[in-house]
């Protein structure tokens, strides 16, 4: 049996000493599309920050690529949620995306042409090679968080974290995103975060739903909406995604 | 009229110091506007007081005790509001009392009167010594080196501080080593607008510089840009005047930021109606 990329067992944190994440075991492999979901303080986030080495398990162990977590920052795109830095920052797109080409570099080493080409490409995957020079603070919600998508790809990893990627978009903005992490699932492993109960399970091949423990579903089987509520503690419907009705406009 | 004040050495040495003094406090200036580390740097830059008090006390030239103080305090600073559970203000605030505390202390020890403490506290462009130029031009040959080498480093902590460490970098040893040059830009910065108002000119030519920029290195040189038109300005009016030179400077950039914000506001309001 091929190796998991993520290997969660009897994982638990605290956080200020609230139990934020209880004996989750959590194994990811490679071409998986992981949604997971869950209610606001269930400790969604902190599962990627312990996958990404910026928390400490308090007990049980994580295994990223056969390593602890933070061992191999070349391999692991990360978006996080795009509420976290300033968006005044006098900064392009440009040179936002060519951030993600640091964890490929040397300390002290420039980026060069070809990070440049390489940046260049996860702007154009992205759909913002017209906006490329714009400043971040000018970008519409949706288009920062393909940028943020793009700077993750251009570290050209392996693996794809992403936080939230969609909230407070709307929902045509949505749309093009999943399309886009859809088109990227061919060739990455996916783990994703987020509120949309709904729209992700069209697109994952497994979905998680997170509250303090966690609760898996293989691909096909998504949250119902009683064991939703289970997870959120109140009752939710998950919102079925429905292709929009193709219209042909007769012209007289 | 230019030629007959240039005929002065102190006036050039005074033009030299504010160019050069400029150069250094807009590149880290950018830095400290960016990363929203103003507080910091104004803890820093006030703890150098006890340099100057322990230079006094051992009676060498102050610049060589103020240079390991604030970098000492820079590094204590950094790692107490890093790695300790201490809240950033708690630390800074403590910092920047003991230090001048430690300055008070010092100078009282030294038997006889400090004669030109008053210019480390609150700047005197027009008595720089060639010798602190010199110290000024290698601080500031030194400040440009490190930042060409770790410009990417910087400029990934400065935006997202989290994301530069998940992408690898050691954030912690790159953010110590931005404050250590934010203390030596202090050091370059006493002798023209002084230790209490450092913190005005390292932020006020970045704030307004930020403005107008798409991109942090534009930032820097239009920061290096306004720093040396405020120290000219401000120098040529407390010649003028004869009022101090270090307070013109300061409130040359402090009006010209206060216009351009109610330029901004005004110009907003108008675009609304």
């Amino acid at each position: 049996m091929k190796e998991p990329i993520i290997e969660c067992d009897g994982l638990s944190v605290c956080l200020g000493g609230l139990k934020v994440l209880d004996g989750l075991t959590l194994s990811v492999y490679d071409g998986d599309f992981l949604g997971i979901v869950g209610p606001n303080g269930g400790g969604k986030t902190t599962l990627l920050r312990v996958i990404l080495g910026l928390e400490k398990p308090s007990t049980g162990s994580v295994r990223v690529f056969g390593g602890l977590p933070g061992s191999f920052p070349g391999r692991i795109g990360y978006v996080p949620q795009r509420l976290f830095f300033d968006r005044e920052f006098p900064i392009s797109i440009r040179e936002l995306v060519l951030m993600g080409r640091l964890s490929k570099k040397k300390i002290c080493q420039h980026y060069n042409k070809r990070d440049r080409q390489i940046a260049y490409e996860a702007i154009c995957t992205a759909g913002l090679e017209r906006l490329a020079e714009r400043r971040i603070g000018d970008l519409s919600g949706g288009e920062l968080q393909r940028a943020l998508i793009a700077r993750a790809l251009a570290g050209d990893p392996e693996l794809l974290l992403l936080d939230e990627p969609t909230a407070s978009i709307d929902p045509q903005m949505k749309t093009t995103i999943y399309d886009l992490l859809e088109h990227l699932q061919e060739k990455l492993t996916i783990v994703l975060v987020t509120h949309d109960t709904g729209t992700i399970s069209r697109y994952v091949t497994r979905t998680a739903s997170l509250n303090v423990t966690l609760q898996l579903y293989e691909s096909g089987l998504t949250p119902n909406s009683e064991s939703l509520s289970v997870a959120y503690r109140y009752p939710v419907n998950p919102v079925v995604y429905h292709s929009p009705v193709s219209r042909t406009i007769d012209h007289p | 009229m230019l030629q007959e004040i240039l005929a002065f050495e102190f006036m050039r040495n005074a033009l030299f110091a504010a160019i050069l003094s400029s150069v250094a406090c807009g590149i880290i200036g950018a830095y400290v506007v960016v990363k929203k580390i103003g507080f910091i740097s104004g803890g820093i830059a006030h703890t150098a007081f006890g340099g100057i008090g322990l230079g006094y006390f051992l009676g060498i030239n102050p610049l060589f005790g103020v240079i390991p103080f604030t970098l000492f305090a820079a590094i204590a600073i950094g790692l107490l509001s890093k790695k300790a559970k201490v809240a950033e203000d708690s630390a800074i605030g403590t910092f920047w009392a003991v230090g001048m505390a430690i300055g008070v202390i010092c100078i009282g020890l030294r038997p006889g009167y400090a004669p030109d403490l008053f210019s480390y506290l609150f700047g005197n462009i027009l008595t720089v010594p060639t010798f602190d130029l010199w110290m000024i031009l290698l601080l500031d040959m030194f400040i440009i080196g490190v930042v060409w080498l770790l410009n990417k480093e910087f400029l990934a902590i400065s935006f997202d501080e989290e994301y530069a460490r998940v992408s690898g970098l050691k954030t912690t040893a790159i953010y110590l080593l931005m404050l250590c040059l934010i203390a030596l830009t202090v050091v370059i910065m006493m002798r023209v607008v002084g230790i209490v108002m450092v913190i005005a000119l390292l932020t006020i030519p970045a704030a307004i510089a930020r403005m107008f920029s798409r991109s942090l290195p534009g930032m820097m040189l239009l920061a290096v840009v306004l720093s040396t038109v405020f120290s000219l300005f401000g120098l040529w009016f407390s010649y003028q005047l004869d009022i101090a030179s270090g307070a013109t400077i300061i409130v040359v950039a402090g009006v010209t930021f206060l216009l351009v914000h109610a330029w901004r506001l005004l110009s907003a309001l108008l675009t609304e109606q």
